[in-house]
C-alpha cells in the first residue's frame, strides 16, 4: 500500500438526510487524514447543512428509505422520523462520530473547503448571514470547476 | 522486519510502523521523523508523547480525540505533521496505526 496518488477530492453534497451527510463528512475527513486535499460544495438541499438554524435538524428519512426496513406507512407516523434520527445519532456518539456542528468544525479546521451554491443561495433566498462562519465562500459552477486546476482530481457527487 | 533507526535495530512491520512500542526511545521518534522529512520539535514531541500516551492506554485515537486533547487543536495537528497527521504521529510516537474511519 503505497501512498494515494489522488491529489483533490471534491464533494458536490445536494441532499440533507442524516446518512448523505455523514458518508460525504467522514470521506471528506478520511481524505484529509491521507494527506488528500478536500473540499465540499453545498448545493440545493445540501445548503441545510451549513445552515445556522437547519443545521441542527439534519434527520434520517424514514419514508421511502427501504434500507430502514420498516413500511412506509409506520416510517410517516408522527414522531418516528425524530425517533429513529434520535437512535442512529446515540448509536453514531458511542462510535465517537461528531454531530453536524462539531464534525464541520473538524473539517474546517482540518483544512477542507466549504463552498456554498450560489444558484441554490439565490433559489431558497438565503444570505451568507444564514451560513455558520466556517464556509468559505459562496461560488457558482464556474467557480466550482476553476477549483479542478490540476490532475487527479475527483468530483463525487452525493 | 529488522531495520536500523538511529543506530538500534528495531522490529517494524510493512509500512515502517514500530511492532514493538516498547523498543521506542526519543532517538529512534527522530529518525522516523526525518525519514517523513520532518524535523522534530519540542511541539512536535509534546504531541508525540501525548499520542503516545493515548495508544497505549488502549483508547482509540481519532481526529475527534485530538481535538479534545488540550495538547493541540487540529489546525496545528495539521501543520506539525502534513499529509497525513494521524498516521504520521503514530508512526514516530513508536504505536501502531489507527485502524478507524475516523
Amino acid at each position: 500500500m503505497g501512498k494515494p496518488k489522488v491529489k483533490k477530492m471534491l464533494f458536490i453534497l445536494s441532499k440533507s438526510t442524516l446518512d448523505s451527510v455523514y458518508a460525504t463528512f467522514i470521506m471528506a475527513n478520511g481524505a484529509r487524514a491521507e494527506g488528500i486535499e478536500c473540499e465540499i460544495f453545498f448545493t440545493f438541499f445540501g445548503l441545510d447543512v451549513i445552515h445556522k438554524k437547519r443545521m441542527k435538524d439534519i434527520h434520517i428519512a424514514t419514508v421511502g428509505n427501504p434500507g430502514l426496513h420498516i413500511p412506509n406507512i409506520v416510517g410517516g407516523l408522527p414522531g418516528v422520523e425524530h425517533l429513529v434520527s434520535k437512535m442512529m445519532m446515540k448509536q453514531m456518539e458511542k462510535l465517537d462520530i461528531p454531530p453536524v456542528d462539531e464534525f464541520l468544525e473538524i473539517l474546517s479546521a482540518s483544512g477542507v473547503k466549504l463552498w456554498a451554491c450560489k444558484l441554490a443561495m439565490e433559489m431558497f433566498n438565503l444570505e451568507r448571514e444564514d451560513l455558520i462562519d466556517e464556509v468559505d465562500g459562496i461560488l457558482t459552477v464556474g467557480d466550482f470547476y476553476t477549483r479542478m486546476d490540476d490532475q487527479n482530481i475527483h468530483v463525487l457527487f452525493v | 522486519m529488522e531495520k536500523v533507526l538511529a543506530g538500534q535495530t528495531v522490529q517494524v512491520d510493512q509500512e515502517g510502523y514500530l511492532i514493538d512500542p516498547n523498543q521506542w526511545n526519543e532517538e529512534i521518534a527522530r529518525a522516523i521523523a526525518a525519514e517523513e522529512g520532518i524535523e522534530l520539535t519540542p511541539r512536535h514531541m509534546a504531541v508525540v508523547k501525548w499520542i503516545r500516551e493515548t495508544a497505549l492506554s488502549g483508547k482509540p485515537l481519532s481526529i475527534r480525540t485530538v481535538k479534545k486533547s488540550g495538547v493541540v487543536d487540529i489546525k496545528e495537528f495539521y501543520q506539525l505533521f502534513p499529509g497525513g497527521p494521524l498516521k504520521l504521529s503514530t508512526k514516530i510516537a513508536g504505536v501502531s496505526k489507527p485502524k478507524s474511519c475516523l
